[in-house]
């Protein structure tokens, strides 16, 4: 259920995005969605690729500091309140959401967002008991062209 | 005190103490040899001098004359260290009046340690070079330098109220709020570093204010290198008349030498202080006028009789007579360091006490470079710390906490705050063998 995403630490100049992308794209590797947290001296870039493992080796052998953590992805209703919706059950459960972003694509009515929880394990488990459809990764995959 | 004080007015040059400092120079080095020989003396209640001059068989009576200092051991900031912290104390420890300290290579200060009579002959010191350059009983001096384990606060605090003078002990800091009290109290004369000079011609512009209607019209400025670009720079911004002056806390802090108003160079405090110009390398003499290390006797220091100490400051000695009249040899401005350490902001920091500081936090180091720069009038160091799988997380509070937490090891360390930059890896430069660790921007000398 826990989608694999790595991160990449950039300098915050410019230009400095677009070499880690290309390299993953020489290699044929797709990317489903990215994003960026920066601060003016430094960025960190979060990737969720189809092949992580061969994307993680690329990297690292260019010459970056990957950092391989587990998320969770989770369809919400794309309308107002969809979101908060989500927001409220990890609340009231007492989940910790390190960050969030949201998914590239959208599917249909659903948006997917992108959660990083101090314990994904215990989202998982709450978010499902919820009603809520956690996205594993090969359902992603599927509808990525 | 009224006796010298008297020979301030109705001359051409006013001085704090005419006599010393315009004596004959045969009488002052007749004074100096006695006072050499009274100090090698002083130096065998110290441990650390007792053995070496027993062992090279050195007493007072080994010095005949000036050039015998030449026999006697130096002392380095390494061997003030290994004495850490007052293991160099010629005195019982209840004797000490008080308790300074300077930057030490690593992270624990070097302290030195002052009488009561070490702490009049300080401020006497720092009286001549006020009155050298134009203090006057009348007025009213105010002092922005940092106040505490630092020589330069307190020095010239004493030193302004052996003058007579007013003074304003504002330290250092908050620039708005030193322009604020200068525009209630009208000083005539600021004690500060170069740099925060014209800090405050900016932040007075800053304020709506014309910095050369300020009250001030003399400055006394130490504590970090300057060139004569910049004085004439803070001279003309804020019209007043700069001088220099110059001191090291392991000797007694300033009030080793200062300017007189002809500006050729710091009249040094003979009757004091001994001076020597060696070439770094060869430890011998360089011919007068060549740049080469200071190494200072001091002579007349109860609590820490320094011997030779070597300052790795690079400087040049003058004899030439000087139009004030004083006696006294001068020194150049310093123009260099044998050593690698820095003055920021006036604190001097070496780059061992940042990688103490890396060393403190897991994964910092080796990679790591220090940049100083002074983007408008202050100086600004950026420690760059290559990432590495240890020290990344893909969280950024976690990474701003990481910057942080070496930012404060720093200050703790170092006593300065650093910009902490991390770059990507690979990207600082590599060096076989020494590495280059630091990067230093400021253009300081002439
Ligand atoms: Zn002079």
């Amino acid at each position: 259920m826990k989608l694999q995403q790595l991160s990449l630490f950039l300098e915050n100049r410019p230009g400095r995005l677009e070499a880690p992308l290309s390299a993953i794209a020489a290699e044929g590797i797709n990317i489903l969605t990215l994003s960026l947290a920066d601060t003016a001296q430094f960025g960190i870039l979060r990737l969720i690729v189809r092949d992580w493992e061969k994307a993680k080796r690329v990297l690292e052998q260019a010459g970056w500091v990957v950092n391989l953590t587990e998320v969770v992805a989770v369809d919400v209703l794309d309308r107002p309140g969809g979101l908060a919706e989500a927001l409220r059950i990890l609340e009231d459960a007492d989940l910790n959401i390190e960050y969030m972003y949201a998914f590239s694509l959208r599917r249909g009515d659903k948006a997917i967002l992108i959660f990083r929880f101090e314990d994904p394990d215990r989202a998982i488990q709450v978010l499902t008991e919820k009603g809520l459809h956690v996205v594993d990764g090969e359902e992603l995959m599927s509808f990525v062209p | 005190m009224m006796s010298v004080n008297s020979t301030m007015t109705n001359q051409a040059h006013p001085m704090w103490d005419r006599a010393a400092e315009t004596m004959p120079r045969a009488e002052r080095e007749a004074l100096q040899l006695e006072r050499l020989r009274a100090q090698v003396e002083r130096a065998r209640r110290v441990p650390f001098y007792r053995d070496i001059l027993n062992h090279r068989e050195l007493g007072p009576h080994s010095i005949r004359s000036l050039d015998d200092v030449r026999r006697l051991p130096f002392t380095t900031k390494d061997d003030m260290r290994r004495q850490h912290p007052l293991g160099l104390l010629a005195v019982p420890r209840k004797e000490l009046a008080r308790i300074h300290g300077s930057s030490g290579t690593t992270g624990k200060p070097t302290f030195v340690g002052y009488t009561a009579n070490d702490l009049q002959t300080w401020s006497d010191l720092c009286a001549r070079f006020l009155v050298a350059g134009g203090l006057r009983p009348e007025h009213t001096a105010q002092v922005a330098f940092g106040y505490g384990l630092f020589t330069g606060g307190f020095g010239l605090h004493y030193g302004i109220e052996k003058v007579g003078a007013a003074v304003i002990p504002v330290a250092a800091g908050n620039t708005r709020r030193q322009l604020e009290i200068m525009r209630d109290l009208d000083p005539e004369v600021l004690i500060c570093t170069p740099s925060y000079a014209l800090t405050i011609a900016d932040t007075a512009r800053e304020m709506g204010l014309e910095p050369r209607a300020l009250p001030i019209r003399i400055g006394h400025f130490g504590g970090e290198p300057w060139t004569e670009d910049m004085r004439r720079e803070i001279e003309e911004q804020l019209d007043i008349q700069a001088f220099n002056n110059y001191g090291l806390s392991e000797i007694i802090g300033p009030g080793v030498s200062g300017e007189c108003q002809a500006r050729t160079g710091m009249h040094i405090q003979e009757d004091h202080f001994l001076v020597e110009c060696l070439d770094p390398e060869t430890l011998e003499p360089v011919p007068e006028g060549e740049p080469g290390e200071l190494v200072i006797t001091a002579l007349t220091r109860e609590a820490m009789p320094m011997i030779r100490y070597r300052t790795r400051d690079i400087a040049r000695l003058y004899r030439d007579p000087c139009p004030c009249g004083r006696t006294t040899m001068r020194m150049s401005r310093v123009t260099g360091r044998t050593d690698d350490m820095l003055i920021i902001r006036g604190v001097n920091v070496f780059p061992s006490q940042i990688e103490e500081a890396l060393l403190r936090v897991e994964g910092t180091t080796p990679h790591y470079l220090i940049e100083v720069s002074r983007p408008g009038t202050l100086d600004e160091v950026h420690v760059k710390v290559e990432i590495h799988p240890e020290i990344f997380s893909d969280r950024m509070d976690r990474m701003q906490a990481l910057c942080e937490r070496i930012s404060r090891e720093i200050q703790t360390v170092a006593g300065i705050r650093a910009h902490v930059d991390l770059v990507e890896p690979r990207s600082i430069e590599r060096f076989v063998g020494k590495a280059k660790r630091v990067l230093d921007k400021r253009g300081l000398t002439d």
